[in-house]
């Protein structure tokens, strides 16, 4: 999984790619954390799922985790181009209701 | 049955990929579509998880054993993959409550509760089987529908 960011109009854009699941979420995680450390003052972020090849409830939990972290910082978190598979999962768990898709 | 496997692995979380891979390759003599295909491989990473996470607490011993078996059955309108999940691990007590949307044991960590659920939801039938201190045997039947199949993916 590689994570990869970038700032703009006070946006933070988070890009994820690869696969999400228990091996690779620890690490994902903790580099995510950090991205999102170094932008504390950004109003939004857009977790951009375009390039996540396969996922499973580890990204549930893990979406939910940085949802949080945001919420913390006053940073409002929405998803970006889930893929169909991604997408199913995300509305059977209801994430969109916490994390609105744009 | 028309098919069968069986795979024996390690229950650590590097296996994670390899096992669900392995799984959507057998699948494949059923011809299924990419989005059946995503099913059976999000279905088996959830099972495989349960194993390592809470079957096995993440002990990340090599002794630790997950066994697949899959066996696929065709008819004339559908092919059925049977997958089932095996492990020899803690159990679980109570079924119907580990069955509850949301519902996790390990609550700090940044879990879902969702495994059973999306299991259910991303197979055609699904059952547990579970003795406390014996293991839990996960068993799953996912329906690859045939027809129309060829004008969809024309």
């Amino acid at each position: 999984m590689k994570i990869s960011t970038f700032v703009e109009k006070g946006i933070l854009h988070i890009s994820l790619d690869g696969e999400i699941d228990e091996y690779s979420a620890s690490d994902a995680r903790r580099e995510t954390d950090r991205k999102i450390d170094e932008s504390p003052t950004c109003e939004k972020a857009y977790i951009d799922l375009q390039n996540v090849t396969f996922m499973d409830s580890t990204g549930i939990g893990f979406l939910i985790g940085r949802y949080k972290k945001l919420a913390r910082l006053g940073i409002r978190a929405y998803i970006v181009n889930p893929n169909a598979a991604a997408d199913k999962i995300l509305t059977l768990a209801g994430i969109y209701t916490l994390i609105p898709k744009v | 049955m028309e098919n069968y496997m069986k795979l024996e692995l390690s229950a650590i979380s590097e296996n994670e990929g390899f096992a669900r891979s392995a799984v959507a390759a057998f699948a494949l003599g059923l011809n299924p579509s990419m989005s059946e295909l995503s099913d059976i491989k999000t279905a088996v990473s959830e099972a495989v998880t349960n194993c390592i996470v809470h079957a096995y607490k993440g002990e990340k011993s090599l002794q630790n054993k997950i066994i697949i078996e899959c066996g696929i059955e065709k008819s004339e309108k559908a092919g059925k993959l049977h997958i089932c999940v095996i492990d020899f691990g803690c159990g679980i007590e109570n079924v119907d409550e580990a069955m509850q949307p949301f519902y996790t044991t390990s609550s700090p960590s940044e879990r879902a509760g969702m495994g059973f659920t999306i299991m259910q939801a991303f197979t055609s039938d699904f059952t547990i089987e579970s003795v406390k201190g014996e293991g839990t045997k996960i068993s799953m039947t996912k329906i690859i529908e045939e027809t129309g199949k060829e004008e969809s993916n024309a």
